[in-house]
């Protein structure tokens, strides 16, 4: 590798913290449904990929104008969320974790192979009023679709942390993750608690969606490839901490860019698992520690 | 219903529980053995690869069904199984020992990957998985000088003591050896301390240790053994398909086996013949349906994962213990013919109690 420009650096800077704000905002949705129903949801870029498609679908199919697709479609994951929870996650608590893992991984499948069947498996586009020629500084150059991800993503992550930290619906939620029982006892709604976290998780995806979008092509596969690297992201942040989530996304969208570019585009991908493995090797806890011993 | 009097505690540890039995499971290998000169040349071969799952759901089932670890990424090591058996064969070493280096190899990635799950749960376990397999993926993508890369390898035509193992029929009984030894293997492990301890972690890690299992002899054994099981079962899928390529161990494979462990049912080594048979007749199954689907539907692609996907998610729901469970339930029905009740393997309903620490 030879010596780097300070443009390409702050591009690469750039790129690699927006993917990584992407990465965030899907494990934003693991972390709240393990924080709430210490479920994993392996489907959860699957689910992103679904409202993706639901709003190309609302965009370039039915020709909606672009802040009613918005609306429409983070109304729509919400009420996917809500059936979703209600058809299949309702039957598995009290199933071990793995099971539910399982699960997940199985629900990801038929997402992927329906949304094949419905919408194809070639690349679509998606554009938005925002895409429109870059921003200059100097030789640096910003999508604004970029700029879009990292501000939505920041706003989110505040307006959850508050959500969780001073709402009684958010208190309610963190109640019936440590005891679902002893929360019934007080009178919080479990069951509503959890379809209303999933709701949500779901509806985080769909503004996932929404940005990723415009910045990559849709098609069947790609919530799983950034399901993955959410999950590592995820991981790396330590689960369980909505800041470690957003921290580790970042993580992971700057190693890849820059790795990416070293070596040509060719590893950059593979760096993120690498990333993840010596992680686990060395600080398995993750950077934000929130777990710790498990009782008997 | 058979009542056995058990009148030493060696009965407790039996493999046959009584003549009975004994008598099915030589029915069993009678049967297996006598099947190539009955049943046509393309079933002795639909056989050979369900023997060869069967080694791999060895494999996985002591890891998922026993230790209670989860790995999503176990077609890695029947990748790494079926390379290294075959370079290591291209090389000129004999079929045996090659065959159980490529075994060995991946035995010790196993345990590499096991160091590294010592601190992690279930969800850790399974994501770190993933990335192994994505990893060995890209690695034997790219190492085009010893794998071919995605140009493909070919395998060489298995031959030991002089004796060639290429025909259907040998190939089969080669497998079914492998099978055989495999599932004493590990019905023997079981039974010992070790797998005692391997259960005990699965049903509660801190109560195991506060009894005095040693967590790290115990998973990096899990991993080491499932690994090695399933990198044979790489080894003899790699003389069956002939021509290896990356694009043979995706995460399709992970799952596959995956679906094999949870179809047939978790915990069981009856399960993992069950599950073997499900997930090598379903491809069949759709190829026929496919026939009678419209065609907008039959012909888009994914109709093998969407079902796949389907059938793992009705068991999860529906029958966590998978085909075992359900055929041990047929049996109690009839064994107590006018007397079965439902509730008798009614699930508990449970809340969670999380067992975070705040």
């Amino acid at each position: 590798m030879d010596s780097i420009s300070l443009a390409t650096f702050i591009q690469l800077l750039v790129t690699g913290i927006s993917h990584g704000c992407l990465y965030g905002l899907v494990a934003l949705g693991f972390v709240l449904i393990y924080k709430a129903t210490e479920m994993v949801n392996f489907a959860q870029g699957d689910i992103m990929m679904l409202g993706a498609f639901i709003a190309f679908t609302l965009a370039s199919g039915l020709g909606f104008a672009y802040i009613p697709v918005v609306i429409l479609t983070i109304l729509f994951m919400a009420a996917f969320g809500i059936a979703l929870e209600s058809a299949v996650i309702r039957p598995m608590i009290g199933e071990p974790p793995f099971a539910v893992l399982m699960l997940t991984i199985g629900l990801g499948f038929v997402l992927r192979a329906v949304a094949g069947m419905i919408w194809g498996h070639d690349e679509k586009e998606f554009d938005t009023p925002y895409s429109i020629d870059p921003l200059l500084i100097g030789e640096v150059s910003l999508d604004y679709e970029q700029l879009v991800v990292v501000g939505v993503t920041i706003l989110l992550c505040l307006g959850l942390w508050t959500f969780l930290r001073f709402t009684k619906f958010g208190v309610a939620i963190q109640a019936a993750s440590q005891n679902q029982l002893a929360a019934a006892y007080v009178g919080i709604p479990v069951r509503r608690v959890v379809a209303i976290t999933w709701a949500l998780a779901t509806a985080i995806a769909g503004v996932a969606a929404l940005l990723v979008a415009p910045l990559q092509l849709i098609y069947p596969g790609i919530g799983f490839v950034v399901g993955i690297k959410a999950f590592v992201a995820a991981i790396v942040g330590g689960f369980g901490s909505l800041a470690g989530a957003l921290i580790g996304g970042i993580c992971i969208g700057l190693v890849e860019q820059f790795v990416g570019y070293m070596f040509e585009g060719a590893y950059g991908e593979t760096s993120v698992y690498v990333l993840l493995l010596l992680m686990l090797f060395i600080r398995p806890q993750g950077l934000i520690a929130t777990l710790q011993r498990k009782k008997v | 219903m058979r009542f056995v009097l058990k009148t030493n505690y060696g009965q407790d540890i039996n493999h046959f529980l009584h003549n009975g039995q004994r008598f099915w499971y030589g029915l069993l290998i009678a049967a297996l053995l006598l099947a190539p000169f009955f049943v046509d040349r393309f079933y002795v071969g639909e056989l050979t690869y369900l023997l060869i799952w069967v080694i791999a759901g060895t494999g996985l089932m002591l890891l998922i069904g026993y230790t209670g670890l989860v790995s999503m990424g176990h077609a890695a090591f029947m990748a790494i199984g079926a390379y290294a058996h075959a370079v290591l064969f291209k090389l000129g070493f004999p079929f045996g020992i090659s065959l159980l280096m490529a075994g060995l190899v991946s035995g010790f990635l196993g345990a590499v990957i096991g160091i590294a799950a010592l601190r992690m749960t279930g969800i850790y376990l399974a994501v770190a998985t993933i990335s192994f397999a994505f990893i060995i993926e890209k690695i034997v993508g790219e190492w085009t000088s010893v794998t071919g890369g995605h140009r493909g390898f070919v395998v060489p035509e298995p031959v030991m003591f002089g004796i060639d193992f290429g025909s259907d029929m040998s190939f089969y009984y080669l497998c079914l050896g492998v099978v055989i030894v495999a599932v004493m293997l590990v019905l023997n492990l079981l039974r010992s301390p070790m797998g005692r301890a391997m259960i005990a972690v699965r049903d509660s890690e801190i109560s195991a240790q506060a009894m005095g299992v040693n967590l790290v002899e115990t998973k990096t054994l899990a991993f080491t053994l499932s690994a090695f099981f399933t990198g044979l079962a790489g080894a003899l899928y790699s003389h069956k398909i002939g021509m290896l390529f990356p694009e043979n161990f995706t995460i399709f494979m992970s799952i596959k086996l995956l679906i094999l462990v949870v179809v047939g049912g978790i915990g069981s080594m009856h399960g993992i013949v069950f599950g073997a048979i499900f997930i090598s007749i379903l491809p069949q199954v759709i190829a026929i349906v496919r026939d009678f689907l419209p065609t907008v539907i039959a012909q888009r692609r994914g109709l093998e994962p969407l079902v796949f996907g389907s059938i793992l998610l009705l068991f999860l729901i529906y029958e966590p213990l998978g085909l075992y469970g359900r055929w041990v339930k047929i049996r109690a029905y009839f064994t107590q013919f006018p007397l079965y009740r439902r509730a008798t393997f009614k699930r508990q309903k449970s809340y969670l109690r999380t067992e975070r620490v705040h």
